[in-house]
């Protein structure tokens, strides 16, 4: 059997309330709130990317696998905020690791869904036998163009997995893919910030995956919503979660461990998997944990997870995500968050 | 060994020189001190220059300045410790014309530095910490002596009021010197509340960046004998380095390399603490005067702030420091900083201080210092 | 434009902290030395530091030199790590009024500073409250 021997998080301390976004936009902050179901969202420091918070994320999740960092065969960085066009994220986060040099990396990037890819193949080579220890991590630092819907929720996080075969913390039961071509969200080349299709990344693209996936593996797997425990699904917004559970069939208390948007915004690459860490800092032994992931373009990842005994023993080694979440925020102004992301033009 | 002595000293105003390059500040500095030796020949040249290469994107000074200096083909050398290049030319000039190689050398600290900007003079000072691990941190020249303060104050008390007292001082004593380059009397309020660069250290607890040189001309003491020249003889010297890096220090309150160097000059000299009349430190930062005080055996370890506070230091307390201002008030141009000490001392012990002349003031020390430490020169000079 | 192999060489220190210590004198040097300074060892043996310390001085760099300017006002203190090894670096996510000599620090991975606005990004160690 393969699973996850080891899983971490990583958020940023700074928030932006939506109020204050709101504020310089001239839009209705209660309206807002009540439309994405969100109040608030992670900011990276300026010293932060995907890079630093992958590593961050990996380090707790190597405290929690207990392994030599040398025996990791794998590491995969999914994101849509690589901080190089060209170089790898994940050479950074090996070397750092200390995972170099006898390992494969690569980035993954598929809108929001590179993350759940970076644990796909990870997991796969660990269950084919040509690893013994694989790595995937999901992280981004968003950005939402200044005044976009989308700058309300861009926000900035990773999670962390490591895949082996024994002294697994989550079986992995199985997985699956549902992919089609379907341009809803996008950025092209030399582009700053991303386009969308608006309304149309709902029904035909975000809605159509996630309950695709999640329909194809329950089939395959013959289980239905009330055979799992805990079910996370990509959180772009707090509402879809909610209303693609929903459409599924799923109930709220299944959703809610693992949703963390509403205080976290979207973490792009690293929003299912923050929700699937969160989920198992809280899961028991036996629980069964679903999760789906939704990348723009458009394709949705589903992975069923059974939680094993040892989870007991390794929760508490790294922090927990709704610690990380909750404790030691720092908010910050419009001008401060501008400053931050890069959105004030500074002479040369 | 011969006894070596100063026979010649040349110093312009400092400041921001917008229309001297760096050979023009030289050469007229130079020829100062040529004429007030009365000689025309040199048998070698120092140069001190931290970082001419940063500064004006000129290296190779040392043949540039003979050249232009008329002195071609003598050989010239540039000597680099960072702020204590300065120092350090006098004493491989002192060492030259005492082992009987040369006669007649000039030795002599140039910086022209308002050339670039702001942040381009800070990164370019900060080369002197080790890069890979303090600059690559993001410290800078400030940070690192406000690191110094920082602890200085944990460990023995020392007061923002204390640091404050050191730039009072030096500027009192700058106003009455005309060659510096802010001779203006400042209040301890003034500092305390002027802009903060490096918590706990303020823009008036920092010397300024400067435009300037500094020359003297040194020769056997028998020659300068037959010449009738006031004889001012170097008797001490020493020099000493450190960790540049500061927290490889075992302790970073106390300047080791400074203590080092003014044992081998007072040794060689014979001379304890007590028996110099005047000192002229390298006051980089106002923490940087109080750490040398204690380092130099004038107040004990931990009292230089106390002793700022009581005028011990003072025009007219026991032991003077800083009569000309210091970097303080005078300025700071790096590489001449060495030699411009020479000078106020040179000037004290022929009684030429003018207002602020030192009364009966027959032996002074100069002390001048690299980096945050790193390095460290100390003389003695005696009149006879 | 430097090439990038100054950067490159330090990483294992800057990445993993990377060190070495002479057993004969029981001193870790950060970064690795060829030799002991106190005794002359060239035998050293490679050892990594612990990610732990206390705050034994620290300043607020407001006039930062110019690779670092769109970052200040910043933290930087000197650390003293559990091993007893010291060294320097930025204290972040932490209010300035907050640190305080003794305070208890760990390290983060983070980014330094970039290297213009095309060249390489340049990674290491910061500390931040624990």
């Amino acid at each position: 059997m393969e699973g996850i021997i080891g899983y971490g998080a990583y958020i940023p301390r700074n928030r932006i309330k939506v109020e204050e976004i709101a504020k310089v936009w001239g839009t209705d902050a209660p309206s807002y709130k009540k439309g994405l179901m969100l109040e608030e969202k992670s900011v990276p420091s300026p010293d932060q990317d995907t890079i630093t918070m992958s590593v961050e994320a990996s380090r707790n999740a190597i405290k929690r696998a207990k392994i030599d960092p040398a025996d990791i065969g794998a590491v995969y960085i999914g994101s849509e905020s690589h901080p190089y066009a060209v170089k790898p994220s994940g050479t950074v986060v090996a070397e750092a690791l200390g995972a170099t040099p006898e390992v494969h990396t690569a980035d993954f990037e598929f809108a929001c869904k590179a993350g759940t890819e970076g644990m796909f193949v990870a997991m796969n080579l660990v269950k084919a036998g040509v690893i013994k220890f694989g790595l995937g991590v999901g992280a981004d630092t968003s950005q939402g163009a200044p005044g976009d819907a989308l700058e309300y929720s861009a926000a900035a996080g990773a999670a962390a997995f490591i895949f082996g075969n024994d002294k697994i913390v989550a079986n992995i039961v199985d997985t699956y893919a549902y992919m089609t071509d379907t341009p809803d969200f996008w950025r092209r080349e030399y582009q700053y910030y991303p386009q969308h299709g608006g309304r149309f990344t709902g029904e035909p693209a975000y809605f159509k995956h996630v309950t695709s996936a999640a329909r194809g593996i329950m089939q395959n797997n013959d289980m239905k919503p009330e055979d799992f425990d805990y079910v996370i699904f990509h959180q772009p917004n707090g509402k879809f979660p909610f209303r693609v559970g929903k459409m599924l069939g799923f109930k709220k208390e299944q959703i809610e461990p693992g949703w963390l948007v509403n205080k976290l915004g979207n973490t792009y690459s690293g929003s299912s998997p923050l929700g699937l860490a969160a989920t198992l800092d809280i899961a028991k032994p036996g629980d069964m944990v679903l999760i789906v992931s939704y990348g723009s373009g458009a394709g949705s990842d589903a992975f069923i997870f059974e939680v094993t005994d040892r989870i007991e023993e390794v929760r508490n080694l790294a922090p927990l995500t709704r610690d990380l979440l909750d404790k030691n925020k720092n908010y910050l102004e419009y001008g401060e968050y501008a400053k931050f992301r890069h959105k004030i033009r500074k002479a040369d | 060994m011969r006894d070596v002595a100063v026979i010649g000293i040349g110093m312009t105003k400092w400041g921001e020189l917008w229309k001297q390059s760096l050979r023009d500040i030289y050469v007229e500095t130079a020829l100062l001190a040529l004429e007030d030796a009365g000689i025309d020949r040199l048998d070698s040249m120092y140069i001190g220059s931290m970082s001419s290469g940063l500064f004006v994107g000129q290296e190779h000074i040392a043949s540039l300045l003979a050249d232009y200096l008329g002195q071609l083909p003598v050989p010239a050398t540039r000597v680099e410790s960072a702020c204590a290049s300065g120092g350090l030319a006098l004493r491989l000039g002192f060492m030259e014309v005492a082992s009987g190689m040369s006669d007649i050398v000039l030795v002599s600290g140039v910086e022209k530095m308002t050339d670039v900007g702001g942040d381009e003079a800070t990164y370019a000072l900060g080369t002197a910490a080790d890069q890979e691990y303090e600059g690559y941190q993001g410290i800078t020249f400030p940070g690192l002596y406000a690191l110094i303060a920082r602890a200085h104050m944990q460990k023995f008390g020392t007061t923002r009021e204390q640091l404050a007292k050191v730039a009072v001082k030096n500027h009192h004593n700058g106003s009455k010197n005309p060659l510096a380059q802010y001779p203006f009397e400042i209040t301890v309020d003034a500092v305390i509340n002027s802009v903060k660069v490096a918590d706990p250290l303020n823009i008036l607890d920092c010397s300024p960046i400067t435009d300037g040189a500094a020359a003297a001309i040194i020769c056997p003491v028998d020659m300068a004998r037959k010449m009738g020249k006031p004889l001012i003889k170097v008797t001490g010297s020493g020099h000493a380095t450190d960790t540049i890096q500061i927290s490889q220090r075992k302790d970073m309150t106390w300047l080791e390399a400074t203590y080092q160097a003014a044992k081998q000059a007072y040794a060689m000299a014979d001379k304890k603490p007590k028996d110099i009349d005047l000192f002229e430190v390298h006051d980089c930062f106002t923490i940087a005067e109080i750490c040398v005080t204690e380092a130099l055996g004038i107040v004990d370890k931990g009292k230089g702030g106390e002793a700022v506070e009581a005028g011990l230091t003072a025009l007219d307390g026991i032991s003077p420091v800083n009569t000309s201002g210091g970097l303080k008030s005078t300025g700071h141009p790096v590489g001449a900083t060495g030699i411009a000490q020479v000078v106020e001392v040179t000037k004290q012990l022929r009684g030429e201080a003018g207002e602020r002349q030192v009364k009966d003031a027959r032996i002074g020390m100069t002390q001048n210092m690299g980096g945050s430490g790193g390095s460290s020169v100390v003389h003695i000079l005696e009149r006879e | 434009m430097s090439t990038p192999s100054r950067y490159w060489r330090e990483i294992p220190q800057r990445y993993r902290l990377e060190a070495n210590k002479c057993n004969r004198c029981e001193l870790i040097f950060f970064p690795p030395r060829l030799l002991c300074p106190e005794c002359k060892n060239r035998k050293l043996e490679k050892t990594k530091l612990t990610e732990k310390g206390k705050v034994i001085t620290y300043t607020i760099i407001r006039v930062p030199p110019a690779q670092f300017s769109d970052q200040a006002p910043y933290a930087v203190g000197v650390i003293e790590l559990e091993d007893g090894v010291k060294l320097t670096g930025q204290i972040v996510d932490c209010a300035f009024d907050d640190i305080k000599i003794g305070m208890i620090v760990k390290l983060e991975f983070r980014k330094l500073f970039e290297v213009g606005h095309a060249g390489i990004l340049c990674y290491g160690y910061k500390f931040v409250p624990n």
